[in-house]
């Protein structure tokens, strides 16, 4: 009965990602994209990714049940997040980046990023992935939040944002680039180009582990597959393991428009397999990626490390 | 047919019958003819390059000398090396060529590659890294992504437009002339190095790159660099580039900031419990 269902489960989740897709591709049937002189789908351009929709649906709330949003609702859901960005901190808290800083994006007519499964929400975690995430949460208590720079996240470190399906408050920004065998998605944050060799060679071997793991690609017809793995365990999303495998899908599906979306496939963290669908849109304001500088002007981390002596010293000073 | 779009075609017509003939009459120039052509007909800069040389080190003639660790002996010393600059002197103002002594004299402390910045142009081009040039065609932009700090810049085609403010990298607008693409790089910091000599410059700096394919596998790269406030005259450097020709050839991750924690903020980290005696 137990696989039954979960048998019947698997076959929703199934159907609902088939629907989702066929839906997406019959509402831009007639679009064909550009080709590269070479003949690869043109994806080149300025994209912005940013959104107001929340990855998963809420558990509560309005839009618990929902899976579709009309547009005010979905107006709902930006003008939420400027409020909440804009509310004025508590006392004793410096407050932080407001809505003048922060890129709400535009809010989506589905109530959360994620696709698949149907519930909208990231999977459970396996009981192995579960005891990981224990021990590794209670080797992170027996130290302070700033012992050490190590002891920081690895954004306020300045070393990597991750891969660019996830996302952030501001500058979702990519310039995509090809050439004869090759895609490079060149993401703001933090200066990120990610190299996509198209030509089919093997990946790296295991424990080679770079922070955005090793990517490989090739073109299904006009959608361009990015499979990824060896990612560092030191820049997990979501507690993934350094045994994901990533797999992105880039679709141009008009002119202004990229449906973008990855798969998370890790079946020692996650009971399934779950996917991402995150729009990209061309940048059309004449407006061009920046260099983001970030280490250079890393004043945070001095100060951080420099505030949690004081602090020590301070309480040593009252015992 | 407007002056500009008639001049070109112009060009174009010139340049295939100076082809047709030179392929005709005469063995192909070693030079432009064996470099691969992107279907726009422009030079085929597409690869994975490196220069081979010690400009990383000083771009001017150098002898071999210790190293800074002791420690690590003969494996990190300073290797010999010919300079890279025409007539192989800067021509620094009396006051800035002091500054350069100063900072040669402290460069273990104060050379920005030690703290992992971002390199600046034309450093990023002859570090002892690989870098890749992603060029499609007109009129799309060019990146050129180097291994060292995951650094990287936009060579602007479409448009060329005035820095809107400084960066570690520069500004770049490209063009093509003839066969070489010349990038016109300004908008800088002023607190980038040229080498681990001390070699420097200000936010006054201005390069101008070109890349002219020589073969199949070179580049001829030469940069010219202008700073009034530094030194007297512009100055030239030049070298080839060879192209990385193992199949697999890939750029590496090299986010070295990790690798500068320890050196910028392990004075801050907690101080580590004594074990008891």
């Amino acid at each position: 009965m137990r696989n039954a269902l979960s048998v019947s489960i698997g076959t929703l989740s199934l159907l609902f990602a088939l629907a989702w897709s066929v839906s997406a591709q019959t509402n831009n049937q007639s679009y064909v994209a550009p080709r590269t002189p070479w003949g690869d789908p043109d994806l080149q351009g300025q994209w912005n990714s940013q959104t107001a929709t929340p990855l998963e649906r809420p558990l509560t709330g309005p839009l618990a049940g929902k899976e579709t949003l009309t547009d005010e609702e979905a107006e709902g859901v930006e003008q939420r997040n400027r409020a909440r960005n804009d509310s004025a901190p508590t006392a004793g808290d410096p407050g932080t980046y407001n809505s003048f800083w922060n890129d709400i994006g535009k809010g989506l007519n589905r109530t959360q990023l994620i696709l698949d499964p149907p519930d909208g929400r990231v999977p459970a975690y396996t009981p192995e992935a579960e005891q990981r995430l224990a021990a590794e949460r209670a080797e992170r208590a027996t130290r302070g939040p700033a012992d050490s720079y190590a002891d920081l996240p690895i954004w306020t470190r300045c070393i990597t944002r991750g891969w660019n399906g996830i996302g952030s408050n501001y500058s979702s920004n990519t310039q995509i680039f090809q050439s004869p065998g090759y895609v490079v998605v060149l993401q703001e944050l933090i200066h990120e180009p990610r190299i996509i060799p198209l030509d089919g060679r093997p990946g790296l071997p295991r424990d080679v582990q770079p922070w955005l793991g090793v990517s490989r690609g090739h073109f299904e017809g006009d959608t361009l597959v990015v499979e990824t793995r060896n990612f560092d365990a030191r820049s997990s999303y979501r507690g993934s393991s350094t045994d994901l495998i990533l797999t992105e899908r880039y679709t141009r599906v008009s002119d202004d428009e990229i449906d973008y979306r990855f798969t998370m496939h890790d079946p020692g963290t996650y009971v399934s397999d779950w996917t991402v669908g995150r729009p990209m849109r061309q940048e059309t304001d004449g407006l061009t990626i920046f260099e983001y500088a970030c280490h250079e002007g890393n004043i945070a981390m001095t100060g951080i490390l420099a505030g949690a002596r004081k602090e020590e010293q301070d309480a040593a000073a009252k015992q | 047919m407007s002056r500009s779009i008639k001049n070109l075609v112009v060009e174009r017509i010139a340049a295939a019958i100076a082809l047709g003939v030179i392929s005709a009459c005469t063995p192909a120039s070693p030079d432009a003819a064996s470099f691969a052509r992107m279907p726009d007909g422009r030079p085929n800069l597409n690869g994975i390059w490196v220069a081979s040389n010690t400009a990383n080190w000083n771009l001017e003639t150098h002898e071999a000398k210790q190293g800074p660790v002791v420690a690590l002996g003969a494996a990190f010393s300073v290797p010999g090396g010919l300079g890279v600059v025409e007539g192989d002197s800067i021509p620094y103002k009396p006051e800035a060529l002091a500054q350069r002594d100063a900072n040669a004299a402290t460069w273990m402390t104060n050379d920005p590659e030690v703290r992992c910045y971002l390199p600046g142009v034309p450093r990023a081009t002859y570090m002892p890294y690989p870098f890749q040039i992603v060029q499609s065609t007109e009129p799309n932009d060019v990146l050129i992504t180097y291994e060292f700090a995951s650094a990287s810049r936009i060579v602007h085609m479409r448009t060329q437009q005035e820095f809107p403010i400084e960066s570690w990298m520069g500004w770049s607008n490209g063009k093509w002339e003839g066969d070489t693409l010349v990038v016109d790089v300004t908008g800088f910091v002023g607190q980038t190095w040229f080498d681990r000599a001390g070699n420097y410059h200000s936010d006054a700096l201005h390069v101008v790159e070109r890349y002219t394919p020589k073969g199949p596998d070179v580049i001829h790269y030469e940069a010219t660099i202008e700073d009034p406030d530094i030194f007297t005259r512009p100055w030239k450097i030049s070298m080839p580039l060879y192209r990385r020709l193992e199949q697999n050839a890939q750029l590496m991750e090299y986010k070295c900031v990790e690798f500068a924690e320890e050196l910028m903020y392990g004075p801050l980290s907690k101080p580590k419990s004594t074990p008891a005696p």
